[in-house]
């Protein structure tokens, strides 16, 4: 008896370490971890890959509520990085070093690691990046609609509209000529702009038919050619080019708004070296073009645009002329404490009637 | 003999134990503790009433926790008056296959989710949907017509999503009301209101208030169909709570928050018992 229990015991241990196949917990967008992809990695490193689909808000409301345990890859916005670590703690230093930093594109792999660092140690490396600005039916809305402002111009009336979060109040404050990224730092200032954006919602209400949700809720609304204006992903916008040759992707006069999700280790994450391994592995042009492919949105990988579809390349290239893309606006780390006074405008123009 | 009763008593009751104490009692102990702090800097926290504060102090939430309640409380009487003939009818009148035929119409559409049936209320009410299509076919109207995003859709949804739960108890009730006595009741002199009003209604009591306690609760509770029904307008209490707990990163704001909804909740059914005169024990047993 005792000697089976030690045999089995022995046998056990041996497969532990022997075989080190481990599992990697991935909290990540949908598109981001293709099944194709998960497989080849599954197949070259024996470890097995699970998938969490979410987004920023939750991922970080997830690992929040178990101090950052529970997943071994995250996968927030560049921006929700520092004020989430200096508030919750929730993530763990990445160590630079056992990445591949060749597979970077050098610009945004040092943005990224600049806007993710607290206190001397770097948390986030980019991944994915894309746009949000204006998804519109150019043969309806196209006359009309340069602006996140011209949304609420009465020619498009009750066939406009955008979500009732963040990016519409960032979007707005610089299509009215504000700069609310430069007030981040300054509450009074950025109180100021969100209350000149408040009222600006507000007298727009009426022409909005109604305020988005969810990806595919506003996809069914352009579609159906309910709505033919609204703010939205740079994605939604090509994927319906491919229904309806009118509907796309237009960069607004005041610049599309741009992010980067990034890769982060949860603090109490348990497989650091198979998120290296993962990280490593999509990051390899091929496979970057892979995700690219399932999730519509160009990747931080450094030569991976050669392996991209050519038609997804000819729409990039039509929404973004050289001056937009110089025109993007990088959305800087948010500061703890701004999401309350969003917070307050986004209810007061929600109740608004 | 004795200690083996005393150990399967145990056993028994351990399973409901472990449920409600690490499901339900702390969950919610530790809700109360997050809900009476305050944040005071990065990641110091101090022991107050703020959240409960701000929760009084801005018209906003009180509006939206009063028209949810209000709202509930309509989807609530909506589903009484349409389930009570929908359920006399399977009850006293439908007999043998029939009768299993039409109850077993009331469940189905509970085999799918709710975000199923949700996302069919969009298809059917929405600008360019089924109902808008039929109406302009018919020539009732000569363009699109919206009837998704405003309350009247929550309701229907509401109403639709809660059915059953008021079906089921008042077809019990009423199935043990003998037929003898509704006839002695018209043999009397009664005619169809006031036999009724003196019969059937005294005796589906424990059936209307069980069905209107779980439609009630279920309505103030549900996201998902104020949600997606509703327009620009139509703040939902949950939604609010879920807001405060994933979108605004506060915790704090939304843990008060739950628990007004769980006072509210328990005010408004412990009114509505006492309005009726019965205990939950009778209610419920």
């Amino acid at each position: 008896m005792t000697r089976t229990l030690l045999l089995t015991s022995t046998l056990l241990a041996g497969l532990a370490t022997a075989g080190q196949a481990d599992t990697l917990r991935l909290l990540t967008w949908g598109g981001y971890a293709p099944d194709d992809v998960v497989e080849m990695f599954e197949e070259q490193t024996g470890h097995t890959v699970e998938v969490t689909k979410s987004n920023n808000e939750e991922m970080i409301a997830k690992l929040r509520a178990t101090g950052g345990g529970g997943f071994d890859l995250a996968q927030p916005s560049q921006d929700r990085i520092m004020g989430p670590q200096q508030e919750f703690g929730i993530y763990k230093p990445m160590d630079v070093s056992k990445l591949n930093k060749d597979l970077f594109i050098p610009s945004m792999l040092q943005a990224t690691m600049k806007n993710t660092t607290v206190d001397g140690e770097v948390y986030g490396v980019p991944h994915v990046w894309g746009t949000s600005g204006l998804v519109m039916n150019t043969a309806e809305a196209g006359d009309v609609v340069k602006d996140y402002d011209d949304l609420c111009d009465p020619a498009v009336a009750g066939k406009v509209s955008y979500r009732l979060k963040r990016p519409t109040l960032i979007g707005f404050a610089f299509a009215m000529g504000e700069d609310p990224f430069a007030a981040y730092d300054d509450e009074e200032k950025y109180k100021e702009i969100m209350e000149k954006v408040e009222a600006k919602l507000i007298e727009c209400k009426a022409n909005v038919k109604t305020y988005w949700g969810g990806g595919d809720e506003l996809m069914n609304l352009v579609r159906s050619g309910e709505v033919t204006a609204a703010m939205a992903w740079d994605t939604g916008g090509w994927k319906l080019n491919d229904d309806n040759s009118d509907i796309t992707f237009v960069a607004p006069e005041s610049g599309a708004l741009g992010w980067i999700d990034t890769f982060v280790l949860p603090a109490k994450g348990q497989a650091d070296d198979v998120a290296y391994a993962w990280i490593n592995f999509v990051m390899q042009p091929e496979i970057a073009a892979k995700i690219t492919a399932a999730a519509g949105n160009f990747t931080a990988s450094a030569g991976a645009d050669q392996y991209a579809e050519d038609s997804l390349k000819a729409k990039y290239q039509a929404s973004f002329p050289q001056e937009a893309i110089d025109n993007i606006k990088w959305y800087p780390p948010v500061p703890a404490g701004l999401e309350a006074i969003e917070g307050s405008v986004l209810d007061r123009v929600q109740a608004a009637q | 003999m004795s200690s083996a009763n005393r150990i399967g008593f145990v056993l028994l009751l351990t399973p409901l134990v472990l449920w409600l104490g690490l499901l339900i009692i702390i969950p919610h102990i530790d809700m109360f503790l997050v809900s009476i702090r305050e944040r005071v800097g990065r990641g110091v926290y101090e022991t107050s009433a703020a959240q409960y504060l701000t929760f009084i102090n801005e018209p906003l939430y009180i509006w939206t926790f009063v028209r949810t309640a209000v709202m509930s409380v309509l989807a609530t009487a909506l589903t009484l008056l349409i389930a009570f003939p929908v359920s006399y009818y399977i009850a006293k009148m439908a007999r043998g296959r029939l009768q299993q035929v039409l109850f077993m119409l009331c469940l189905i559409p509970f085999y799918v989710s709710e975000l199923v049936r949700t996302f069919g209320w969009m298809i059917l009410l929405r600008e360019t949907g089924l109902v808008s299509n039929l109406l302009q076919w018919a020539g009732l109207a000569d363009q699109p017509v919206e009837m998704l995003y405003n309350d009247a859709a929550i309701m229907i949804g509401l109403v639709y999503t809660s059915m059953l739960f008021m079906v089921v108890p008042l077809v019990t009730t009423l199935e043990s009301l003998d037929d003898s006595v509704v006839e002695a009741g018209y043999d009397l002199g009664g005619n169809g209101l006031s036999v009724l009003r003196e019969i059937v209604i005294p005796h589906a009591m424990p059936g209307i208030v069980a069905g209107c306690i779980v439609v009630f609760m279920l309505s103030l509770g549900n996201y998902l169909t104020p949600t997606m029904l509703g327009g620009k307008d139509s703040l939902w209490f949950t939604e609010m709570i879920y807001n405060q707990f994933i979108v605004r990163f506060n915790w704090e704001l939304g843990a008060a928050f739950g628990f007004m909804l769980l006072l509210l909740s328990s005010l408004i059914v412990w009114g509505v018992l006492k309005l009726t005169g019965r205990t939950l024990q009778e209610t419920l047993g």
